[in-house]
């Protein structure tokens, strides 16, 4: 272990070591940040998921865009292999199917982004108990 | 970037640990590792959520899923549906007494709605033997920040104006405390953690310790800046095994990093930290006791003055503070002493951390603002009184603290309105009595403690206490007379009045909060020669109920000392003065003819 | 120094900041009672735990009562000793602390002398509420050679720690235990025998009640004196006559030397005669072996021993033994006084009144509890009979002389036998601090210098200091003389000695404060030094009336030494008057 001998290096260790704790900061108030669901189960992962999952991951990050991913089970949109669910701040949640790489940026740059809802909207039709509360 | 995109918090402090956390990270992870999830689900043991009723507890992030009372077997389901398959596992949720429904964020449960954790704002968060997860958090920044940009005096200044009062039960002003020890000039000042923590019920120092030791040894870090020490010492009581591992891996961890030890921040100044261990004396938790006791010699308080600031360890000026008071530092470093002051009621800033136990739903950890209610205590964030009693009272400051009724409820929470009610903070134990409870024998089993615990110096507490516990226990046999009464409030006013330090100033406290708040009870006993709660045997009698009695010597058979009398298919009798009350009777009678009264 | 005014029960004084209330108070001439506080102002030796929470008192702008005795007066405080609340108070801890005591005054050896018995009585206390049902705390019984310990009494003032602790560094008893169980013993509670224990008897002296005395010896005594084929020969130490009238209200100082004599003739011994005596010899057998280690030292012997230390103090026998075995060999081999005294009597005085030792019983009063134990080493027996036979204490002798209804104020001033009962003013002198170099001052300087000495009264090496020192001219040969009563202050000297340091040919040292006028056997001062400086004034009086200050002119002396010894250190005097010392430190041993 190297040692902190400033305040200044203190600070950049910080900086370096909060990602580390992203995760979990940000799911103290999760509702305030966007909120993104990849479905990986086996239909998601033999779909791709997996490599969505990790872009959004990555690029959400890149692009300075505060944001959870987390995996989620089957929503039951089998057909329309990989899916996400994306929920913005204040908003209800939006699902879209056939998400490749493509796709996945264009719902980074637009909706998560500026809100403009792009193709593949998969309408709702089941509750989470969340919501229930 | 992280690799990981799921963290698994599971609770390690004691409570938790007790009932087999280890097992269930080492489940997890077997599970993570067989579904080849290792590297994207990070596993970590935590300090205390504070939940202790409900754990142990493994909260899943980022979904912030609360999971309660969860077994080693568990791990498997966990894995399997809520982490590959997205699915919470219903039956695992905590579940809202009310309305019986599954809660699964933590925010939404009545147990945490209510709290400010400033203390334990690491505790459950960060892996504590991780000082790279306490740095995250702004750990050691407000040490930065008082070595480099401010000087002692102003970092005094902050503390004092923040308003904080020590947590360890007298609530004396902690910037006052670090005033007089920087202001006595000496070669060698010591600051001292005192986490002695002897109440029967508390535990929020010990859950500090093992949750976010880091915040503790910074803030005594910069306790020794302000007072010009540059040798802490923490009195650990040696039934902390855990909270004495993780102390030891945090001190070595922050003097690798530099954070302790010489020339901090390049600054000059140095300060390292040594651990002491207690045999488990309550009295080492009072200051001067606890000073003897780490000077090797026997743990009994000494009269003050000379306070430990003019002479303390080893004679030099020793600041001792406990171990909450230490945790709030570095935050009203950070966050300044207006913000800390705006928290709280006038006189009394800040959160408390409450150790809440007996009768209650919600037993565990909490944290709230000064000024909360007991009611919200005890019915929002403690679930109310178990089994559908009927809430009796509240028995704060542990031992020595005294109890508090049904009209004391909605009484804010602070130093001074809890000793104008005529109880204390004390360390913030809580513990909730209901209707079934005896006032007569609650105060006697509080008082065994402190007569177990006297050091014995003064006469007043080794004996005096004695006393008082024999003639309660006379009361509860229903040989005391109402001049008993007067004696038993004689004695607690004068040992009161008269003791050495404050084990002896305060051990009354339970019988004369009792003897104010439930005075008829007292009478009851003593005139009646009855216990209203039924919790006095001696005074209980069983009789039968003639009119339920069908005289089937089910009872007399069964009476082992021959009690009671009756022909067959007639009312039988129970003669008090041969029965010894052990209730065989009423369990075999099928008809309810036999009762208590 | 910086004064502070303050007021006391509505009374103004000023007093030095740091002065407690009850010092204050008792300037004002109020008398605070208490229990546990005790004060000797010129010995340094004070012991205030706060603890029995009697001298308490009202002060404003404090919550509760304050303890006075550790309590400093602050200027303008306004104290009040004796509202209803601190009557109230008081008499509720004393009912405390009486409930948890034994009630059996009427045999305690304590009866009489009892501080609580005579707080209870002060306070006004006539019964005892709860009595019948209130536990009394009880503990193991335990019987040393010199001392008892029966803690059921025990009111934990802590005196008895401090003295054993602070005072003389033995360290063999401290609180051990918690609550109501607490009490003052040796480390896992073993008994006083296998602890550190040297019976200086210190802790005795202190004791307020009756939970530490002195092994009553008086029953031997009197069977002793009962048996008509016993010769029964007493001794009397030079610190006895000093005190002993203290027993009988007589002013302490007061001298009764003659009357004492007059009074154990009339208790039925057969001779009476004065340890004083031996002391003379003790003089002339150290004095020799000073002047021996001191020519070989002078010339270049290393094997030589310097400093000398006496050893006429059994408690300080213990302690060297039990902590620095390692100099064993450093203190003189001269057997006490009272142990010459024994080896003698049953020698050349029984053979000179023709009575086998067998049948002679030597009793020896002695201000000391020590004496006790040294009476009872194997090394100062033959065939298992005891030089000494029986040691009792000044208190256990005033004891006696009560019993017997002998009225000691009329009795008429007697002498002692001859010849054990001659001796000079450099015996009496041995019951002071500083006493025994005085004498052996006196005789080595003549003997070394071959000069008379013109001033027999060294005062420099006089006083209550609890280290002195001096240097003494032997006619252009300066002699250092190091000087230490209680045993902490012999520490002191002691470790110089180990570390090589010691800059004196002589050390004299005594176990308890003052010497043998303060010995743990002496009428109990209760807390007032000067009544200890009080017998040392009237040692040094009755040094000065003694035509005789010399010890080797005591002709006596001189008579045994023609017809009996030979000379100093000759064979037969090594043989029946020096004595070997033993490694006693304590192995601490827990059994498992």
């Amino acid at each position: 272990m190297s040692k902190i001998t400033s305040l200044a290096d203190l600070k950049k260790k910080r900086e370096e070591l909060k990602s580390g704790l992203d995760i979990r900061i940000k799911a103290i108030n999760p509702e305030t940040i966007v909120q993104v669901k990849v479905a990986m189960a086996t239909c998601g992962i033999a779909s791709g998921a997996k490599t969505v999952m990790e872009f959004f991951l990555e690029q959400l990050e890149r692009r300075n865009v505060a944001a959870v991913v987390t995996q989620t089970g089957c929503m039951g949109y089998c057909y329309a292999e990989p899916t996400i669910e994306v929920k913005l701040p204040g908003k209800d949640p939006v699902v879209f199917g056939f998400v490749d790489l493509k796709r996945a940026d264009q719902i980074i740059e637009k909706y998560i982004k500026t809100g403009e809802l792009v193709d593949g909207i998969i309408p709702m039709n089941y509750q989470t108990i969340d919501l229930k509360e | 970037m992280s690799k990981y995109s799921m963290h698994l918090l599971v609770c390690g402090g004691t409570g938790c640990h007790a009932s087999e956390s280890d097992a269930i990270v080492c489940n997890l992870r077997d599970e993570l590792e067989a579904k080849g999830l290792m590297d994207s689900v990070q596993v970590i043991l935590t300090g205390c959520f504070g939940f202790c009723e409900k754990g142990p507890i493994v909260k899943v992030m980022p979904d912030n899923t609360f999971y309660v009372q969860v077994k080693p077997e568990d791990a498997q389901e966990i894995v399997d549906e809520h982490i590959i398959k997205g699915r919470k596992v219903t039956r695992l949720l905590y579940r809202d007494p009310v309305t019986r429904e599954p809660v699964s964020d933590s925010k939404h449960m009545g147990f945490f709605k209510k709290q400010l954790r400033i203390v334990l704002r690491n505790c459950g968060f960060i892996n504590p033997e991780n000082i790279d997860e306490y740095i995250a958090r702004d750990g050691y920044q407000a040490l930065g920040k008082v070595l480099t940009e401010m000087t002692p005096e102003e970092v005094i200044k902050v503390v004092k104006d923040s308003g904080q009062r020590g947590r360890g039960g007298a609530g004396f002003s902690t910037g006052l405390k670090w005033e007089l020890a920087r202001n006595n000039k000496s070669d060698e000042k010591y600051v001292v953690c005192n986490a002695d923590e002897g109440d029967p019920g508390a535990f929020m120092d010990r859950s500090v310790l093992e949750g976010d030791p880091h915040s503790v040894l910074e803030a005594m870090a910069i306790c020794g800046y302000s007072i010009g020490a540059s040798n802490g010492l923490i009195y650990i009581r040696a039934e902390y095994p855990l909270a004495i591992e993780r102390l030891k891996i945090a001190i070595k961890q922050a003097q690798e990093y530099g954070l302790l030890g010489k020339d901090i921040f390049g600054t000059g100044f140095n300060f390292d930290i040594k651990l002491r261990y207690g045999a488990g004396a309550f009295v080492c938790g009072e200051e001067t006791a606890l000073i003897h006791s780490m000077e090797g010699l026997r743990g009994e308080p000494t009269v003050k003055p000379p306070f430990p600031a003019e002479a303390g360890y080893l004679n030099k000026p020793t600041n001792v503070n406990n171990v909450e008071t230490f945790a709030a530092i570095p935050v009203i470093i950070l966050k300044g002493a207006k913000w800390f002051s705006s928290i709280g009621t006038e006189k009394s800033k800040g959160t408390k951390v409450f150790a809440l136990a007996g009768k209650i739903n919600n037993v565990g950890l909490i944290e709230v603002p000064m000024g909360t209610t007991l009611r919200e205590v005890i019915f929002e964030i403690g679930g109310g009184i178990r089994n559908g009693k009927k809430f009796k009272g509240i028995q704060t400051g542990g031992p020595s603290g005294g109890c508090l009724s049904e009209k004391h409820l909605d009484t804010p929470i602070d130093f001074d309105n809890l000793i104008a009610a005529g109880s204390i903070m004390g360390s913030g134990a809580m513990i909730v009595l209901d209707e079934d409870d005896c006032m007569v024998s609650m105060a006697k089993f509080f008082l065994e403690f402190t007569v177990e615990e006297s050091c014995g110096k003064c006469a007043p507490c080794r004996i005096g206490n004695k006393r008082l516990h024999e003639l309660l226990g006379q009361i509860c046999e229903g040989k005391g007379s109402l001049d008993d009464l007067d004696r038993l409030r004689n004695m607690s006013v004068v040992i009161k009045d008269t003791a050495l330090c404050g084990l002896g100033q305060t051990s009354p406290n339970p019988v004369l909060s009792m003897m104010d708040n439930y005075y008829d009870e007292y009478v009851a006993h003593v005139t009646d020669k009855k216990c209203p709660a039924g919790q006095c045997k001696s005074l209980l009698e069983y009789v039968v109920n003639a009119e339920n009695c069908v005289g089937c010597t089910a009872c007399a058979r069964v009476c082992p000392v021959n009690a009671i009398s009756g022909e067959r298919k007639e009312v039988h009798l129970i003669d008090p003065s041969i029965c010894i009350k052990c209730g065989a009777c009423i369990e075999k009678c099928k008809f309810d003819a036999i009762f208590i009264r | 120094m910086e004064t502070i005014k303050l007021t006391i029960d509505n009374k103004e004084i000023d007093v030095p900041r740091g002065t407690t209330i009850y010092k204050a108070a008792k300037e004002l001439g109020i008398d605070i009672p208490t229990l546990c506080y005790m004060e000797l102002h010129d010995m340094n030796i004070e012991n205030k735990p706060a603890g029995c929470r009697i001298c308490v008192a009202e002060v404003s702008g404090r919550r509760n009562l304050a303890p006075t005795c550790s309590t400093k007066c602050e200027p303008g405080m306004v104290v009040k000793t004796h509202t209803p609340r601190v009557l109230n108070a008081r008499r509720t801890v004393m009912e405390f602390i009486l409930s948890d005591h034994p009630k059996d005054c009427l045999v305690c050896s304590k009866s009489g002398t009892c501080e609580l018995q005579a707080m209870a009585h002060r306070l006004g206390i006539r019964d005892i509420p709860g009595a019948a049902y209130a536990a009394v705390s009880t503990y193991r019984k335990d019987t040393s050679p010199s001392i008892i310990r029966d803690l059921d009494k025990c009111i934990m003032c802590r005196r008895c720690e401090m003295m054993c602790n602070e005072v003389q560094t033995v360290g063999a008893i401290s609180a051990v235990n918690r609550g109501f169980m607490a009490t003052v013993a040796p480390a896992f509670e073993q008994n006083l025998e296998h602890s550190t224990c040297t019976y200086c008897g210190q802790c005795v002296s202190v004791c307020p009640t009756g939970a530490l005395t002195e092994v009553n010896h008086v029953p031997q005594v009197l069977r002793a004196l009962v048996d008509p084929t016993k010769t029964v020969i007493v001794q009397t130490a030079p610190a006895v006559r000093a005190a002993l009238g203290e027993e009988f209200g007589l002013a302490p100082g007061t001298l009764v030397t003659g009357k004492m004599t007059a009074a154990l003739r009339a208790l039925g011994f057969d001779y009476v005669f004065d340890t004083d005596f031996a002391a003379d010899l003790t003089i002339m057998e150290e004095g020799a072996e000073l002047l021996d280690r001191l020519a070989k030292h002078l010339k270049g012997d290393k094997t030589a021993k310097i400093p000398i230390l006496t050893s006429c103090c059994p408690g300080w026998v213990n302690f060297f033994e039990e902590y620095f075995p390692d100099l064993k060999d450093v203190p003189s081999t001269a057997k006490s006084p009272q142990q010459m005294f024994g080896a003698i009597a049953k020698t050349y005085f029984a053979d000179k009144i023709g009575v086998n030792r067998k049948d002679m019983v030597v009793v020896s009063i002695m201000p000391c509890l020590a004496k006790k134990y040294e009476c009872q080493r194997d090394e100062f027996s033959v065939d298992g009979n005891p030089d000494v036979d029986f040691s009792i204490s000044t208190r256990e002798l005033a004891s006696f002389i009560k019993q017997a209804n002998i009225d000691i104020k009329t009795l008429h001033d007697e002498d002692f036998d001859s010849p054990m009962g001659e001796s000079t003013g450099a015996g009496v002198i041995f019951g002071t601090t500083g006493g025994v170099i005085e004498a052996a001052c006196r005789t080595a300087y003549e003997l070394y210098t071959g000069k008379k000495l013109e001033r027999l009264d060294f005062t420099e090496l006089r006083g209550m200091e609890g280290v002195r020192s001096a240097t003494i001219d032997f006619d252009g040969l300066p002699v250092n003389i190091g000087i230490a009563h209680g045993l902490g202050n012999a520490r002191k000297l002691l470790d110089d000695v180990r570390a090589g340091k010691s800059q004196f040919h002589a050390i004299e040292v005594m176990a308890c404060p003052g010497g043998c006028i303060g010995g743990g056997g002496q009428p109990l001062h209760h807390g007032n030094s000067d009544i200890i400086k009080a017998r040392a004034t009237a040692i040094y009086a009755e040094d000065r009336k003694k035509s005789l200050r010399k010890s080797h002119e005591n002709p006596f002396i001189i008579k045994l030494y023609d017809e009996f010894l030979g000379k100093p250190g000759s064979e037969k005097a090594h043989h029946l008057l020096h004595t070997h010392y033993f490694d006693k430190k304590k192995k601490i041993m827990i059994k498992k």
